[in-house]
């Protein structure tokens, strides 16, 4: 295995840090896209190291909210800035049309209803702004967020949810946090928090045909480590990043928080621009030349510094699979899965050996001989318009394998759903046998009706593939939407590209 | 929020890296809207022989005999020590909240994932960062010792093992304070109001575009 684990050091940079940061105050030269998020942002610096951070939009959904919300309550505290908070539920809501047909009265399990309807209850009450279950606007958070436009370039963005680095993709400043910050946020507007360390992932060179941002992002997470980010924030950087979509960007900065950076972030270019413009929120007219003049800064200067920097290769990049419990643990298609014999450290041999028994897999084994039983195309890393799009130019024409119990795609939201359906995409997914479902998390952490069962193995777009992820006994293999299209298709891994190639 | 000072607890092993909240607290009871009933399910999967439902009686499920956790000698354990990377994964704050129910002030390892270590800090759980070789011979001590204990001075940054060497860690000066003295730190954020008020008036004004958001 590649990882590379740093060891997490809270305060060495403290002292370095202020200095910089006094420093920086004096002269705009050499700053991060980090730097210049952060400094923004900087309500307060305190003499212990700490700063006071403003958040300017907060994203809430109904699973690490409701505490927060009661917080507030038994403090007699009101939200500090009601406007800066967007609401949707979707960790909890059922995917079936059956079940959404009659909306939060339909949810059959009884305590999901209760914490969809308590979010509910609590946006009406405080007068939050809220796509709620039926709305044409509801969704992932991480995908609701940027496609209306309420989260923007250098905005600060937190959520009670660790795929919030997401939005970094926009060139913000974008992080999770637990329910207690939640509740600091809306009580307070602000964050109390430590400048991270910076990273910068250099990727240049092209990528292959086949090979999507969901390979480049694995194979991040492969040669660093899932540990290898903690205690920093990662820019990706380099000629890949600057040609991939806001869709792709999107996904790498989501996965950011498996490699442990809890932020994750691209710079501000004509992309960014593009896609922002005319979002329903993004501001319009005068306001939207104002924005653009100050977004053209958000990049990092020619002769910033970062703490770290990696760089990997574009076209040496091959579509990927994971083949452990850890995102780490992940190898190109055409690999076999690694012999826990040949590690010489003991905890990551240990590590190995309990995945490949969890896996139910053999050292040795080729990748493309593991059969899959489920294939799940969704989550907040992959169901925006652009991956449903690729699952379904490798679905086209094609038959799921009889073997494969249930192929579903779960858009990321009621607008990538109407979007897709426009396109007849749904059309080609139900003629191949797989199943076009309503948007939401969904199988991605199976909080809902949707999930793996013991020994089940999947083909998943998802980000995790921890134990128990998709349900109890359940294993997760993390692919590209055309990865885990194919996987479907084929009853077992095939490398996407001959299939491609041999289609058309 | 409780505080934490100095304690002299019991050290349960839970040896593997990368323990994910996944791990801590599976989803299932993620649907609670209650801050507190989540102790019985810590580690719910690797706990108990069977799966775990919110609503199930947790006292008749069958334990796994071969999980330290469920070994005789770690009852009552407050310190939990284990490897690499713990906590990774999602945001969720039920899972310090599963841990600090089932009894564990402190956790010892050669590292954290942040979103995790800084939950902690909110709920009067004490994460400390170790050398992974100091950690090793933790683990070695502990598997030889049945009733082993560790001494955790946060006031003075230490480690002390029974035998009485000492391993000092750091800890921010802020978290430091609000946990040696139990504060509730939105209330020391709105000391500052002024400050955020302030900000807030200033970047209205070159960034008003920040502020609007309406149906």
């Amino acid at each position: 295995m590649l990882s590379y684990h740093k060891r997490y050091s809270p305060d060495v940079f403290s002292v370095h840090r202020i200095f910089r940061l006094q420093r920086l105050e004096i002269s705009m030269a050499g700053m991060t896209l980090y730097d210049k998020l952060w400094q923004s942002h900087l309500v307060l610096q305190r003499d212990d190291g700490s700063a006071l951070i403003y958040i300017d939009r907060h994203i809430v959904h109904e699973v690490t909210s409701p505490q927060a919300f009661e917080g507030l309550r038994l403090a007699g505290r009101k939200p500090w800035r009601v406007n800066s908070i967007v609401a949707t539920p979707d960790h909890n809501v059922p995917t079936t049309p059956q079940e959404r047909s009659s909306g939060v009265d339909g949810i059959a399990d009884p305590i999901s209803k209760i914490q969809v309807k308590t979010l509910d209850e609590n946006c009406d009450e405080l007068g939050i702004l809220e796509f709620k279950i039926n709305d044409h606007r509801q969704g992932i958070v991480h995908v609701v967020g940027p496609e209306t436009g309420a989260c923007l370039p250098g905005m600060t963005i937190v959520c009670g949810d660790s795929h919030t680095s997401t939005n970094g993709a926009l060139g913000a400043l974008a992080f999770g946090i637990g329910t207690s910050e939640v509740e600091h946020v809306m009580a307070t507007q602000c964050l109390v928090a430590k400048k991270m360390k910076s990273m910068l992932v250099q990727v240049d060179g092209q990528l292959g045909p086949g090979v999507t941002p969901k390979d480049v992002v694995l194979a991040i997470i492969g040669e660093i480590g899932t540990a290898g980010g903690t205690g920093y924030a990662i820019e990706f950087g380099g000629e890949v990043f600057r040609s991939m979509s806001m869709e792709g960007r999107l996904t790498v900065c989501n996965m950011a928080i498996e490699a442990g950076a809890r932020a994750g972030m691209v710079a501000v270019d004509d992309i960014t621009l593009e896609y922002v413009k005319n979002k329903p929120f993004a501001p319009k007219g005068a306001l939207w030349d104002k924005a653009v003049a100050e977004w053209s800064q958000l990049h990092s200067d020619p002769d910033a510094k970062f703490d770290r920097v990696v760089r990997l290769n574009g076209s040496d990049i091959k579509p990927q699979v994971t083949w452990g419990t850890s995102p780490e643990m992940v190898l190109p298609v055409s690999e076999r899965v690694p012999d826990p014999a040949v590690e010489s450290d003991a905890v990551k041999k240990a590590s190995i050996e309990r995945a490949l028994q969890y896996m139910g897999l053999n050292a040795g084994q080729p990748i493309s001989e593991i059969a899959i039983d489920k294939v799940f195309i969704g989550s907040c890393t992959n169901s925006r318009i652009e991956d449903i799009r690729s699952a379904a130019l490798v679905v086209k024409g094609r038959k799921k394998a009889p073997s494969v119990k249930l192929a579903m795609v779960v858009p990321g939201s009621g607008q990538v759903k109407a979007q897709a359906e426009a396109e007849g995409l749904d059309k080609i997914f139900r003629d191949a046998g797989f199943e076009w479902r309503e948007p939401g998390c969904s199988m991605c952490l199976a909080m809902n009706a949707d999930r793996l069962e013991p020994g089940e193995r999947c083909a998943s777009t998802s980000n995790r593939n921890f134990e128990g992820r998709q349900g109890y006994g359940g294993r997760t293999h993390l692919v590209s939407p055309a990865m885990a299209a194919a996987a479907g298709i084929a009853g077992h891994f095939v490398d996407v590209r001959q299939l491609l190639e041999s289609g058309q | 929020m409780k505080s934490f000072t100095r304690l002299v607890g019991l050290v349960a092993p839970m040896d593997r890296a990368n323990v994910d909240t996944d791990l801590i607290i599976p989803k299932q009871f993620l649907k609670s809207i209650a801050r507190t009933g989540f102790g019985p399910n810590a580690f719910d999967e690797l706990r108990y022989l069977d799966k775990g439902e919110p609503g199930k009686d947790n006292s008749t499920r069958p334990l796994n005999p071969d999980f330290p956790l469920n070994f005789p000698r770690y009852q009552g354990a407050s310190i939990l020590l284990t490897r690499e990377n713990f906590g990774c994964g999602s945001s969720r704050e039920h899972a310090p909240w599963a841990l600090d129910e089932y009894g564990f002030r402190c956790i010892i390892a050669p590292s954290f994932a942040d979103i995790f270590f800084n939950n902690c800090f909110k709920n009067g759980l004490l994460p400390v960062v170790l050398p992974a070789d100091v950690v090793s011979e933790l683990f070695e001590e502990l598997y030889a010792n049945e009733g082993y204990q560790l001494t955790v001075d946060l006031e003075q940054q230490t480690v002390t093992r029974p035998d009485g060497k000492s391993h000092s860690f750091e800890v921010d000066a802020f978290r430091k304070h609000c946990l040696l003295n139990g504060l509730d730190d939105i209330g020391l954020t709105l000391q500052d109001a002024d400050h955020i008020r302030a900000y807030e008036a200033k970047r209205r004004e070159s960034a008003p575009w920040l502020f609007g958001i309406t149906e």
